[in-house]
């Protein structure tokens, strides 16, 4: 019951983030939609028993990345305010009109239940973090090395593309 | 009770609103959010299942997707702000160079 | 007598030693001796020949020897529609009629060779023994002629005697008259031999066979054409246009006069004595055929008259003494064959004998005369030569006398004898021929008047040594550098002439007729030749005593009367033909012939003292006359424009034929092989443009295609961000709408 509740509450919330960052007229309140968003995210993880996700959520996703947005942001403070209309070769009703059939569809395959995952319900082990960091280095230790060259080169890539003089 | 089928259509609500999100924006800024948005979609989806079956798989292969997406989000930054610089603009719309 | 075949092989191999060899390599003397040998061994085995011949009886007198197959048994169809058998031997058959001939052929052609070893003296050392080879083919193919016992080996001999005819005639083929001369006498006498060869066809479907003995027993019991145009007068008429072309009589004697540009030893042999005589042997041997045949006999002797005629009326007025005896050949030859056309086969063929002769004679004369004057053919540059050239003048008249029919020389009785004969069939005939007589008499002694007698009219000449002057190119001239005036012969030149003088007075004697108290021999003689042997002798109704049965005298219809034998009854006094049905024989009385006999000697008399006046007595007469008759003497002078006629309108055509055909060949065929290759060149060209316009252009197309589509598909390139991500979200809708209505 409290699981339900839970659940409902949180997606009720992360949807409507969601929607309002995607709507929002000034790029700071998406920005800040956003936050509010993966806090939302964190928390439901929470509720999966999944606390280091939830952590590394928080920390990297709304403290890290949202930062860097709003970092950009600000750099590039528009004194001009958009067009007023859009360009119509982007076809965006059609894109709004195609993303909704998507997930009509996409329901329909879940609640039909054609894609009916296995499953029971069962609890992990209190150690999560010890479950993930034996996983990340007996089983998944050349992923994670190779994801490690690439943070590395993304933020060499970064740190390159945003000089002002190279 | 809460299934995964809930989990799947949270997740593919979100996604979809990531979509729509991608697809409408004339700020390039609020694209990428977007795109942040359809990474966690994913996330949660590949929690809920790490969650119902018992896996810490799931949840290892969210730990890369939050790596890539902070790459991701690192380097298309840093590209904006070069487009920025050049352009004074971040109209996607303006952003149409590589056309015919 | 199985050895005959040798008589015509000697000549043969004198030939081909001479041609092969001797040309290169032989002397004059060498090339002289071998030609001259073959023709002395060629007489020797006549003379032995026609010696066993006459030892046979009457009736036996034929042998026939085979000493080869040339084309062997083919079945034929023939016209009646059975099969005939095909077959043809190199066989030779010696009767009378070819034993006379071999003898005159091998006895004058030797003559005649012995004199041409002295008068080809000036040739030089190759041309001499081209000459003699010439000669000996001729009288190698002329024998084969006579002796042939089929008409397919006859024909050998009459086709290689053209032949030889044409190499001899044009002999100093360098100039151009003499050149064009032989062209002229060998396409001539071909279309002759066309008609020969269509009647050789003819007889052969109708008879089964060609041998001359089995066509006449065949002819002989059919029945006679008399009343209109059946097989056998067309084969008879088809054989008489070979003669025609052959023996020179109209319309295709026109290339015997121009014949006399070959050297005059040719002239006698070939011109007189021996090839032109090959029409009348040939319608001699096929007597039986043409008996059957009134219409074509009346052809035959309407054909001889005119030629007589005409010939003799050319004569009148030639002035180069070759031409003159060319056209006494071609009148003489007339004779022979009114004679056979009266149906006198004998006749004929004893003419044939003494004017081969006296013609040999007076050509050989002739060209004596020539080989004095140095090459001088013209008789108005001549005149009184009677001095310098005794033997030839003499025995030049003894011919002279002959072809006049003096008796008691040759010409008269041969002459006399078709006279009646004529006399007996057809009066008109026999008034044109007596004129004819008249007219030969008159020419050959104003010949002989132009020549021997009178004013010499010649060039002078150096008595001494000197510039002497060269007369005209046409013979051999005199071996020294330096004309010394006009000598005898030499004699080798003399003594044939004198031998054949003698001939021509002796040879008259074998066919003396019963009037004068002879026997005709020489018509007993032939008659078996130009008579059928059929199984059955129980046709002739009165049981003749004589075994065969002569065609001669068998059932006629009103077709002139052929009496071929009306001596023979006179002079046996048996009746063998006079109890045949019909008409029996024409007959007049004795003093009717002794009247006729002296009629010719008359008229030939008259005829000589006429032009000794003429020329003679009163030269001044002969140019007044021609003056006052100008018209007609121009048109005898040019021979009544015959060759004329004939170059405009049968050469003529023929040159306009085939100049039309070349057109036609350059212009229809090589402009369709033009045409042909005009059409390769536009189909190239059609080709080209399809390449250029439809292959190219469909991969031009290829790319235009592609290019307008590259037009329309980069639009998808927007530029915008979004509009490809909703394209790959328009993939991803499509995936799970498979997904969805799949499952």
């Amino acid at each position: 019951m409290v699981e339900a509740a839970a659940f409902y509450i949180l997606a009720a919330l992360i949807l409507g983030f969601g929607a309002l960052v995607i709507t929002a007229r000034s790029t700071v309140h998406s920005v800040l939609f956003l936050v509010a968003d993966f806090l939302c995210v964190a928390a439901l993880y929470v509720t999966l028993q999944a606390e280091f996700l939830a952590v590394i959520q928080v920390m990297v996703y709304a403290g890290g990345i949202v930062v860097l947005y709003l970092f950009v942001v600000m750099l590039v403070n528009l004194k001009r305010p958009p067009e007023a209309h859009s360009d119509p070769r982007r076809l965006g009703r059609l894109g709004v009109v195609m993303a909704a059939a998507v997930l009509a569809e996409l329901v329909a395959i879940f609640a039909v239940g054609w894609a009916k995952p296995a499953g029971g319900e069962g609890a992990l082990s209190p150690k999560n973090v010890e479950q993930i960091g034996r996983a990340l280095y007996t089983d998944y230790l050349i992923p994670f090395e190779l994801a490690s060259i690439l943070l590395l080169v993304a933020m060499i890539g970064a740190i390159i593309l945003a000089k002002r003089e190279l | 009770m809460i299934t995964t089928t809930h989990y799947m259509m949270l997740s593919a609500a979100l996604f979809t609103l990531g979509v729509v999100g991608v697809l409408t924006r004339r700020n390039i800024i609020i694209v990428f959010m977007s795109i942040e948005l359809m990474l966690n979609a994913v996330n949660i989806n590949l929690i809920a299942f790490s969650y119902y079956l018992q896996s810490a798989i799931g949840q290892v292969f969210a730990v890369f997707i939050i790596v890539v997406a902070a790459a991701e989000a690192a380097v298309g930054l840093g590209i904006i702000l070069s487009f920025y610089r050049n352009k004074e603009t971040v109209n996607i719309d303006e952003m149409s160079l590589l056309r015919w | 007598m199985d050895l005959i075949w040798l008589i015509p092989l000697l000549p043969g191999l004198g030939a081909a030693v001479n041609g092969l060899v001797g040309i290169r390599f032989f002397s004059k003397r060498t090339a002289g001796l071998v030609a001259n040998a073959t023709m002395a061994a060629a007489l020797a085995l006549s003379i032995y020949a026609f010696w066993q011949l006459l030892g046979l009886p009457g009736e036996e007198r034929e042998h026939t020897v085979r000493i080869a197959t040339w084309m062997s048994s083919m079945p034929l169809a023939l016209s009646n529609g059975t099969i005939g058998n095909f077959f043809i031997p190199w066989g030779f058959r010696l009767d009378p009629l070819s034993g006379m001939m071999i003898l005159v052929v091998t006895g004058i052609g030797f003559l005649i060779h012995v004199y041409s070893i002295g008068y080809m003296h000036g040739e030089p050392r190759g041309s001499y023994a081209r000459f003699f080879a010439y000669l000996n083919l001729f009288v190698f193919f002329m024998l084969m002629l006579v002796l042939g016992d089929n008409f397919v080996v006859m024909f050998v001999g009459w086709e290689g005697v053209g032949l030889c005819s044409y190499l001899l005639i044009g002999y100093w083929y360098e100039k151009k008259s003499a050149s064009d001369a032989g062209k002229k006498a060998f396409i001539v006498n071909r279309i002759g031999d066309w008609g020969f060869i269509l009647g050789m066809f003819l007889i052969f479907a109708t008879f089964g066979t060609l041998d001359f003995r089995e066509v006449a027993n065949a002819a002989g019991p059919m029945g006679v054409e008399a009343a209109g145009f059946g097989t056998l007068s067309l084969i008879t008429l088809l054989l008489f246009v070979g003669a025609v072309g052959k023996s020179a009589q109209i319309p295709l004697y026109v290339w015997l006069p121009d014949a006399m540009e070959g050297p005059t030893p040719v002239s006698a042999l070939i011109h007189a004595a021996t090839m032109v005589t090959a029409g009348v042997y040939m319608v001699g041997r096929n007597a039986v055929l043409f008996e059957h045949a009134p219409m074509t006999m009346q052809v035959v002797a309407i054909v001889g008259v005119a030629t007589a005629f005409m010939a003799a009326t050319i004569g009148l007025v030639q002035n180069d003494i070759k031409r003159v005896l060319a056209y006494s050949t071609v009148s003489q030859l007339g004779f022979m064959f009114f004679a056979m056309g009266v149906g006198a086969f004998a006749a004929g063929a004893f003419h044939l004998m003494t004017h081969a002769f006296f013609k040999a004679l007076l050509f050989l004369c002739s060209g004596s005369v020539i080989h004095a004057m140095a090459g001088q053919q013209d008789m108005r540059h001549m005149g009184g030569l009677k001095k310098y050239l005794p033997v030839t003048y003499v025995t030049m008249l003894i011919g002279t006398l002959a072809i006049a029919g003096i008796p008691p020389l040759s010409g008269f009785f041969s002459k006399d004898e078709i006279l009646y004969r004529t006399f007996l069939n057809n009066k008109v005939i026999w008034g044109v021929a007596v004129v004819t007589a008249l007219m030969t008499a008159f020419y050959m002694f104003r010949l002989m008047s132009m020549t021997f007698f009178g004013a010499y009219h010649g060039p002078a000449w150096e008595h001494a040594d000197g510039r002497g002057s060269h007369g005209g190119a046409h013979d051999a001239q005199a071996s020294h550098g330096g004309w010394h005036g006009p000598h005898e012969s030499p004699t080798s030149m003399t003594v044939p002439l004198q031998i054949l003088a003698v001939g021509a007075i002796l040879a008259g004697f074998v066919g003396i007729p019963a009037a004068l108290g002879g026997s005709n021999a020489i018509e007993h003689f032939l008659e078996p030749s130009f008579t059928a042997r059929t199984v059955t002798h129980a046709e002739a109704p009165a049981g003749g005593v004589l075994s065969e049965h002569t065609v001669a005298g068998e059932s006629k219809g009103a077709a002139p009367a052929l009496s071929e034998h009306t001596s023979a009854s006179k002079s046996k006094g048996e009746v063998t033909a006079s109890g045949h049905p019909a008409e029996g024989a024409h007959e007049i009385s004795w003093a009717g012939e002794m009247g006729l006999m002296g009629l010719s000697v008359l008229v030939g008399i008259i005829g000589i003292l006429v032009a000794y006046r003429f020329y003679v007595r009163s030269p001044e007469i002969a140019d007044r006359l021609a003056r006052r008759w100008s018209g007609a003497h121009r048109v005898l002078s040019n021979k009544y424009y015959v060759d004329e006629l004939y170059g405009a309108t049968v050469v003529a055509g023929t040159m306009g034929g085939a100049k039309r055909l070349w057109v036609f060949d350059a212009k229809v065929v090589d402009g369709a092989v033009n045409g042909s290759g005009w059409l390769t060149l536009f189909s190239a060209w059609f080709s080209h443009l399809i390449d250029k316009y439809l292959v190219d252009g469909l991969v031009n197309l290829v790319g235009a295609v592609l290019e307008e589509s590259s037009f329309v598909l980069r639009r998808l390139q927007t530029g915008l961000v979004q509009n490809y991500a909703l394209v790959m979200l328009l993939g991803v809708f499509a995936f799970v709408s498979v997904y969805l209505f799949v499952r």
